[in-house]
């Protein structure tokens, strides 16, 4: 029989995880409440009085229109930025990891655009395509074509797309980088000598190999795309041109805030709060698992 | 079908030489093995053949063909790794199959082909299973059979059973060997174990610090060391070496004794004895006291030092011996069988 060890009973450990408990509690579990219990009142916009109405904010949201369509949008948006940042961040990994000298260089310049917050990296793209002063519309006025995105809607989606995935190139560039590098050299030397050219020898083995970083970034690029693009899109566009960029995130906010409408914005947040956890928790299972080839 | 030439080949890595000027001429359907301690540049020296390594100077001639500006895929060789190198995500059929489909053979051809190969090597029933649902052995057998559906000019082993129990070594070190014969296909194994290299090897190259010590048949290495280190190498005990002074036809070892030699030379010489070539002899030259002592059964192994000096040797005598811990014996050798090296340059004489 194994002897237990016993430590003698001590404050100090409570006393050590004691600020991390604290922080969750205070800002994540006591907002995530108030977000529950708001969901199901409804307030009238000077908030002289509030009523106890159960799920009807919930139900009020499944026959809203235009919640409808910001969740098309945010899916369409999603699969576009997780789409684009990582397949972008595919290319340049399987770049980085043939480049032997100068390779540190190489990926921390990559990196960087990871250190810039979402805020920042959206006043870069709203500088840059400027109808009147970016960039980017000069040019693309040179080819005859006309940027506008505070008028055009499909103009203003692309450029919070861009946006959004070129923040998050940097760090899906990590994981896959680190992914190709953990492949046994000689895995893709024995595939050289069978007579497959670079491109072949990614297609068929070393994307195989690094599919469980695939879905790993997928579930990562989601999540992000979802929940962390506020700042982007606040700074871009404001989910303008007629709501054409309003994502989940966005219209929490602009209908909580500016709409005062606090029971459906709770309603909708506890949506999100809910899809996020479906997310964890497939992800969590997944890393547990691990794919199997 | 194709033979090897290197001509002078050189590999540097930035400022460091690491191989030197090596040069060989492997004929046709040969098997060579390059043997040699760790880090002599034994896979530089093969993946430079196979075209993962690029050559700093000299060339590679893989029939009547140079090579050096060729990728691993148009040389026609197959290499087996020391950690097999399977596709993880593929099944035993389509790692055999890989280099088949891109070279774009018909369905039917492949098929056949892999299925030979599986049935020389006795793997057919695991054609349907992946690399890690399978014993080491085996994951061997199928990287061999990777190399030999392709049908290749050259194949090349690095070091393919190093990661297998000795039992195991064994029995594939035989089979590697009729399997060659066989398919008559030019070899080159890399490997630092000597028996391998010599049961193995038509020829073996032995390489040290970047140099070829000596290239010939494993009898000619065992026979006439070209160089200490050779006659170090080769041979299990290891010989034993005495710092002598010669004078014509025999050397005086440095406890005195005087034993006759096939070699003739003059001053100061390292003098080689192969302890299974010492018989004893009571009005032999070399005396020995036993300080211990090892039954390996066939043969009973005696070490302890040459009389009157501290220098340690082993002795190698046939069967089981009644000889005692603490005797002090001696023995003698037919001339031909002393080894003389150079002092200076550890190169054999004459
Ligand atoms: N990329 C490299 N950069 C610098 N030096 C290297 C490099 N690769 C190998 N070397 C050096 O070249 C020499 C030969 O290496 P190599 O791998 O060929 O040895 P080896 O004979 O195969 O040894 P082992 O039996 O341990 O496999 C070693 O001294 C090693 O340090
Ligand atoms: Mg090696």
């Amino acid at each position: 029989m194994l002897k237990r060890v016993h430590f003698p009973a001590s404050l100090l450990p409570y006393l050590l995880v004691a600020p991390q408990v604290i922080i969750t509690l205070i800002f994540f579990i006591w907002p995530a409440s108030q977000a529950v219990y708001q969901s199901f009142l409804i307030e009238d916009a000077f908030g002289f009085s509030t009523e106890f109405v159960w799920f009807e904010n919930f139900e009020y949201l499944l026959q809203d229109d235009h919640y409808r369509d910001s969740f098309g949008r945010t899916i369409f948006f999603s699969a576009a930025v997780a789409f684009l940042s990582m397949s972008f961040a595919l290319i340049l990994a399987g770049f980085a990891d043939r480049v032997i000298r100068g390779s540190t260089t190489y990926r921390t310049l990559l990196i960087w655009p990871y250190a810039v917050a979402p805020v920042l990296a959206g006043a870069l793209f709203l500088f840059m395509f400027n109808p009147t002063i970016g960039i980017f519309p000069y040019l693309l006025e040179m080819v005859g074509y006309d940027w506008n995105h505070y008028l055009n809607g499909r103009q203003a989606m692309f450029l919070v797309i861009i946006a959004a995935a070129w923040k998050q190139v940097a760090y899906n560039f990590l994981f896959y980088l680190a992914a190709m590098q953990s492949i046994p050299r000689s895995i893709i030397e024995a595939a050289a000598i069978d007579g497959a050219g670079p491109i072949r020898r990614f297609a068929t083995i070393i994307f195989p190999l690094i599919s469980p970083t695939t879905f790993f970034l997928l579930v990562i690029n989601a999540v992000y795309a979802f929940f962390e693009t506020f700042g982007i899109i606040h700074a871009v566009t404001q989910g303008g041109p007629a709501n054409s960029t309003t994502t989940l995130v966005y219209k929490v906010y602009n209908d909580g805030f500016i709409g005062l409408d606090l029971g459906g914005s709770a309603a909708q947040s506890v949506i999100l709060m809910f899809m996020v956890i479906v997310m964890t928790v497939i992800q969590f299972r997944f890393i547990e698992k691990r794919v199997q080839y | 079908m194709a033979g090897i030439t290197l001509d002078s080949l050189t590999k540097s890595y930035g400022p460091t030489e690491v191989l030197h000027h090596i040069g060989a001429d492997i004929e046709d359907g040969e098997f060579v093995v390059i043997v040699g301690p760790s880090g002599c540049g034994k896979s530089t020296l093969l993946r430079m053949i196979a075209g993962l390594e690029s050559i700093t100077s000299g060339e590679v001639f893989i029939g009547d063909k140079m090579v050096n500006g060729l990728e691993p895929a148009d040389r026609d060789i197959a290499m087996v790794f020391q950690n097999y190198a399977l596709y993880p995500h593929m099944t035993v059929r389509q790692n055999m199959a890989y280099g088949l489909k891109i070279r774009k053979m018909p369905k039917a051809e492949i098929d056949r082909r892999v299925q030979e190969a599986a049935e020389i090597l006795e793997i057919a029933q695991y054609l349907d299973r992946k690399p890690r649902q399978l014993s080491g052995g085996q994951r061997q057998r199928v990287a061999m059979g990777r190399a030999i559906v392709r049908d290749p000019q050259v194949f090349l082993f690095d070091e393919p059973l190093s990661n297998l129990d000795a039992k195991l070594r064994v029995q594939m070190r035989l089979e590697i060997r009729k399997l060659q014969k066989r398919l008559g296909v030019t070899s080159i194994f890399v490997t630092h174990d000597q028996v391998e290299a010599m049961t193995l090897g038509d020829r073996l190259m032995v390489l040290n610090g970047g140099y070829v010590e000596q290239f010939g048949t494993p009898i000619e290495l065992y026979e006439r060391p070209a160089s200490v280190f050779v006659a170090g190498f080769i041979g299990s005990p290891a010989m034993n070496f005495f710092r002598a002074t010669a004078d014509d036809l025999s050397v005086t070892l440095p406890n005195g004794a005087v034993v006759p030699t096939a070699q003739s030379a003059r001053g100061g010489v390292i003098c080689g004895l192969r302890p299974e070539h010492l018989v004893r002899d009571p009005s032999g030259p070399i005396e020995m006291e036993v300080e211990l002592l090892e039954h390996l059964g066939g043969v009973t192994l005696l070490h302890g030092p040459l009389q009157g000096t501290d220098q340690q040797m082993v002795i190698s005598l046939e069967g089981i011996s009644e000889i005692q811990i603490g005797d002090s014996l001696r023995f003698s050798l037919p001339p031909e069988l002393v080894h003389l090296f150079d002092a200076q340059t550890d190169r054999r004489i004459g």
